[in-house]
């Protein structure tokens, strides 16, 4: 019946049981009618003190964490490496220390590095969330698309969900890969050789070449940004020439004959890797994912300042809530 | 002083007779439907309000709108939730504003659900007034709290616990004192 707890700290869906997978998904439900209520805000995480400690740029996450962080009544803190400490040469643990040393609960963090939200965890008490860290994983954006697929299709197991471009240089393909693995969907990546990763065939996931076939397969496309950046480094020709061959357009989804759930993790390069009328059309979820960020993130919140089993079998054995 | 594991305080027929009881108290208490809200908390109070909510209405032919509210993220003990909290449904319908709020619950025990019930209310609206509703009153109190319409008082021992069973989620209508430890 009780499924096991979340750790201390959640670093990525590759540490994660499909149950616990399942557990947030579940807590996130509720999280959901909180945000249409008059007064968008539960006094769950009253005292509470978050630090949302953003090495990188980054509006949707950033905003989402701090409305679900707000709407859970904790006190928030937003440090941007820009204009901070880390400017001046402070290491990453000196900064998460002298921020426990304020006495705080939790450390939600964005860094360039992979590694880096597992390697804060190990060194201070706080609890940690990933909100991306390099090409390692984006947690909290694997579980928010597995809640929009679950809402779209009323399941994940058996789904079949393409990830479309740059697999190789994303955090947010790899989190969804993970997630859906553990709860039995099908995944299938597609893009140009040079940005899907190799061997990626070993996890269980299929490799489509041509855009056109993995329309075919899928049930969702889960369409990712393209890094301009990725142009410049040569991993693509140009991104005309990407449209042309990967883009994601309204007259070849026409083609498969059956609707397509459409998503996309945001921001989008419109007529890059996806058409308008795509992004826009009936089918698209782009902005459920968004509304369903902020419920998922509530979950994880509160289940990792919650989730103390040892208090909660103290008060279980002592007769427990009424 | 031996006692049974279990014994039946209420069974079907003298639950439903209580609830019967409660729905007339309701409406005496409410003035008759006009203004009337029956919200039940998770997860026995939600199908015990709709009880008393259908009693009402076979009386006076108008229709009680009715609730479910979930208190789970009102609670001031978050550390003891658990491992995994069930956060149930929570539905307010329409405005609570110069409503008359009846709360309805199983159990009465410390009172803290209610304190809790009463907080998350006042974040829906401001009824005109919010009464409380309970099946059993167990006593045990640690906060000022007293109900309005109760259906059975009961006097509970220190290591025994007080189980309402309804038929949507258990299968049968029963309530029982319980000791603590013995199978459910």
């Amino acid at each position: 019946m009780t499924a096991p707890p979340l750790g201390k700290d959640l670093v990525g869906l590759e540490d994660l049981s499909a149950d616990q997978i399942r557990l947030i998904l579940d807590t996130a439900e509720p999280f959901k009618e909180v945000s249409e209520r008059p007064i968008k805000k539960v006094p769950a995480l009253r005292g509470k003190t978050i630090v949302n400690l953003f090495f990188e740029a980054s509006t949707r996450t950033r905003i989402s964490f701090e409305f679900a962080e707000k709407r859970l009544s904790a006190d928030t803190v937003n440090v941007a490496a820009s204009g901070s400490s880390v400017q001046k040469g402070e290491t990453l643990v000196d900064t998460a220390r002298n921020l426990e040393a304020m006495r705080i609960d939790m450390v939600v963090i964005r860094h360039p590095s992979s590694g880096a939200a597992e390697f804060l965890g190990n060194r201070i008490r706080s609890n940690v969330i990933n909100a991306g860290d390099g090409k390692h994983e984006h947690p909290t954006q694997g579980l928010l698309d597995l809640l929009t697929i679950r809402d779209k299709h009323g399941r994940i197991d058996g789904i079949k969900v393409c990830l479309v471009g740059d697999v190789l240089h994303s955090r947010v393909a790899r989190s969804n890969i993970w997630g859906l693995l553990k709860l039995g969907a099908e995944v299938g990546v597609c893009g140009p050789d040079t940005l899907l990763p190799r061997g990626i065939e070993e996890l269980g996931v299929c490799r489509f070449r041509r855009i056109e076939e993995a329309i075919e397969w899928a049930d969702v496309l889960n369409v990712l940004r393209l890094q301009l950046e990725r142009m410049e480094m040569g991993f693509i020709p140009s991104v005309r020439e990407y449209y042309r061959v990967f883009g994601v357009t309204a007259e070849r989804l026409e083609k498969a004959g059956r609707p397509m759930t459409i998503m996309h993790p945001g921001p989008m390069n419109r007529g890059v890797e996806i058409d308008s009328r795509v992004a826009d059309g009936p089918h698209s979820v782009i902005l459920d994912q968004v509304t369903n960020g902020v419920a998922v993130r509530m979950a994880v919140l509160y289940l990792l300042a919650g989730g103390r089993p040892e208090l909660a079998d103290a008060a279980k054995r002592s007769g427990g809530p009424e | 002083m031996s006692r049974p594991d279990r014994t039946i305080i209420l069974d079907a027929r003298a639950m439903s007779r209580a609830l019967q009881r409660m729905a007339v108290e309701v409406l005496e208490l409410a003035h008759g439907t006009d203004d009337l809200v029956l919200i039940g908390i998770q997860r026995r109070g939600v199908e015990l309000a709709e009880r008393i909510a259908k009693s009402i209405e076979q009386d006076e032919g108008a229709v009680v709108p009715r609730g479910a509210l979930d208190i789970t993220l009102y609670r001031d003990d978050l550390e003891t939730v658990g491992p995994k909290p069930v956060i149930g449904e929570t539905r307010i319908p329409g405005e609570l504003g110069g409503k008359h709020v009846v709360i309805v619950d199983d159990v009465l025990y410390t009172g803290r659900t209610v304190r809790a019930a009463l907080d998350e209310l006042a974040d829906f609206g401001r009824p005109k007034r919010i009464s409380l509703c309970v099946l059993v009153d167990r006593g045990g109190r640690e906060l000022p709290i007293h109900p309005d319409i109760v259906g059975k008082q009961v006097k509970v021992n220190s290591g025994e616990r007080v189980d309402v069973l309804v038929e949507e989620l258990d299968g049968r209508d029963e309530v029982a004192l319980v000791r603590q430890g013995a199978p459910a």
